[in-house]
């Protein structure tokens, strides 16, 4: 990505024929080379098969306990499965169908929709508010404020949801108590509602998150070169507007990233409104239950394996479209600049 | 990476700072505004203030939480408190010991193996390796949950359930943690070396265990890290794989704790701050190398 970075900077756009690049300056060239040399040379003079024999005991695992279990996810799609009862009788697409129809599946996905809607887009301008600030140099203590926004990275959902939920709660939660210092005064029974579920569930992935995806934000802008703050800041250019202007549109790629790991893991919510909830059910009338909660409800609740694995299924399609669709509007905006 | 930005940039500040008058003041993007500390000093709050509160609530018990303006200082009866997590559920301790168990063994396995598999993909010459390495991308993308039913499956087959085996044993090794010492390798060892080594005579074990692991050796370290921390906090797979309390992580007693019919709040958050609290010391050691772990796999990605 640096490396990337670098080629940005110059006039002539990357990423077209090859030879554009041979008429770039030497630095260029000798990025191109490196990056390409290793990328297909690798030792020539080692064995091949340590190769082989490095990445077998990935390969064993992965293809026993990871690709195997997906596969074999995609035959019990097309069964009623049930393991208690021990029926195991072909169903076609009949999950699917019963799926599509399925209310439940439709306020899950929408609850899913509206808790990634709330935790991914405040988080990341958040995260790049807070990396525009530490990227500072002159800032102090800036190894201790990094550590400190990594602690909650670091803890268990579970604990988190725990104290989160009593934060939360209507009676003594200290949310509420803080919301009445500025004149809200009934209290809001957060769990209750699905807005106010929703919120809730977000601030405890925002507040989880947000420190990690800051770190990758000012990673991304400290590879930034300092020369075209420079010059902006000689043409006049005020902080908002470097800000706009230069960090910005160097970090697209970034952006992009954060956006889809946040898009993969906020569809696959589930252990927040579990703890909130106490059950699989997610809320009382369903108002914060996930697609992902829900499969877990359907499989280990009321034993249709069938019907689960088929929200599975589901599930990794809505992803592979969200994160199709991200990147092609990357790819947009990419050739919109140039 | 950080502490040795500022060094250099300061005589510059200075040398400019002689001489004509507008150039005085120091130039905007020097400018530090107070601003920034406080929004910092809030954020940090934030990001403390649920532990704080674990301690809050585990040390003064349910009444005092329960008032209309509950106390925000620490009481007098953390220990006492924590004690009834240890009455409510005796085997609380054996849960730490089994996580601590599985944590440890998954982050050793997943450093060896992701670093043989990472160095393989980046400097070893081998047939299909572009074509691997996409695959390995391309699993990154499924989510986890998808085969989860066949695996709860596979794992009864083995007559895994119910042991520890079935919590370390598919976690040895992940895509994301080969990917990730791949980008390491390939940006931290110089092929250089390798070559030099290889003329010298070195074999490959040799130039992994030689040249490559001393070199990665922060990294990997990091990778161990995270790799304790996933095992310590995952708490899905094991409530579903584990059902003898003997066998039980921390993460499961955490949760027995919570299914009473009442809700004992500083039972609650007693055991979630035992849950919790290790991993905050060990955050205190090793808190800076996360950090930097984290950015140096942002740059690359």
């Amino acid at each position: 990505m640096s490396q990337a970075t670098v080629e940005q900077v110059k006039p002539v756009p990357p990423g077209r024929s090859p030879n554009v690049f041979k008429t770039t300056t030497p630095q260029q060239r000798k990025l191109r080379k490196q990056r390409k040399q290793s990328e297909d040379a690798g030792i020539r003079a080692l064995n091949a098969k340590w190769g082989y024999l490095f990445i077998a005991p990935f390969f064993v695992m992965f293809l026993i306990f990871g690709l195997a279990p997906v596969i074999y996810s995609i035959f019990i799609a097309f069964f009623n499965w049930d393991p208690l009862a021990d029926t195991q009788e072909w169903y076609g697409l009949k999950n699917f169908e019963l799926l599509l129809t399925d209310d439940q599946f439709w306020v899950a996905l929408r609850n899913t929709f509206s808790i990634w809607f709330f935790s991914t887009f405040p988080q990341l301008l958040m995260a790049l508010g807070l990396a525009a600030i530490l990227k500072n140099r002159f800032l102090k203590g800036s190894t201790f404020w990094r550590t400190m926004l990594l602690v909650p990275n670091i803890t268990a959902v579970l604990a988190i949801a725990i104290v989160f939920g009593q934060l939360f709660g209507r009676d003594f939660g200290l949310v509420n108590l803080v919301l009445s210092w500025f004149g809200v005064t009934q209290h809001i029974d957060w769990v209750a509602h699905p807005l106010t579920s929703h919120i809730a569930i977000a601030t405890m992935i925002t507040w989880r998150w947000l420190g990690y995806n800051t770190l990758i934000c000012l990673a991304a802008m400290l590879s930034i070169p300092q020369y075209l703050y420079e010059s902006a800041d000689l043409d006049g250019a005020s902080k908002w507007q470097q800000f706009r202007y230069v960090t910005m549109p160097q970090m697209k790629n970034t952006i992009v990233f954060v956006l889809i790991v946040a898009t993969i893991g906020g569809l696959q919510v589930f252990a927040e409104p579990l703890i909130l909830g106490g059950n699989m059910s997610g809320g009382d009338s369903r108002q914060f239950s996930t697609l992902t909660l829900f499969l877990y409800e359907q499989a280990f609740v009321n034993n249709r394996w069938g019907y689960a694995a088929a929200i599975g299924i589901l599930i990794t399609v809505i992803v592979l479209i969200v994160s199709g669709i991200n990147f092609l509007i990357t790819r947009r905006i990419a050739s919109e600049d140039n | 990476m950080t502490t040795t930005q500022i060094a250099p940039e300061t005589p510059v500040a200075r040398a400019t700072a002689h001489g004509v008058k507008i150039s005085r003041r120091k130039p905007k993007w020097q400018r530090v505004s107070p601003v920034s500390y406080i929004i910092l000093g809030f954020v940090t709050f934030i990001s403390v203030f649920p532990f704080y509160w674990m301690i809050v609530v585990a040390s003064n018990g349910n009444e005092e939480v329960s008032k209309e303006v509950p106390t925000l200082i620490i009481g007098p009866r953390l220990f006492e408190l924590l004690g009834h997590v240890f009455d409510a559920n005796p085997l609380f301790g054996l849960s730490m010991w089994n996580t601590f168990f599985v944590g440890t063994l998954v982050a050793a396995a997943q450093v060896l193996f992701c670093s043989i598999a990472g160095f393989a993909f980046a400097k070893l010459n081998f047939k299909g390796r572009k074509l691997m390495v996409l695959f390995v991308v391309a699993t990154m993308m499924l989510p986890s949950q998808l085969g989860i039913i066949p695996l709860y499956m596979l794992m009864a087959n083995f007559g895994w359930v119910n042991t520890l085996t079935a919590l370390i044993v598919p976690a040895l090794v992940t895509a994301f943690g080969v990917f990730w010492m791949r980008q390491i390798i390939d940006a931290q060892v110089p092929n250089e070396l390798l070559e030099a080594a290889s003329i010298d005579g070195a074999g490959v074990v040799r130039i992994y265990w030689r040249v490559v692991v001393p070199l990665i050796a922060q990294s990997g370290f990091v990778l161990g890290l995270f790799s304790f921390l996933a095992a310590w906090n995952d708490f899905l797979w094991p409530m579903l794989v584990l059902n003898d309390p003997e066998q039980f992580t921390v993460q499961v007693a955490v949760n027995q704790l919570q299914s009473a019919y009442t809700i004992d709040y500083a039972l609650n958050l007693g055991g979630a701050f035992l849950a919790t609290a290790p991993l905050l010391v060990l955050f205190i050691f090793v808190g800076r190398r996360l950090v930097s772990g984290v950015m140096d796999g942002a740059v690359k990605g």
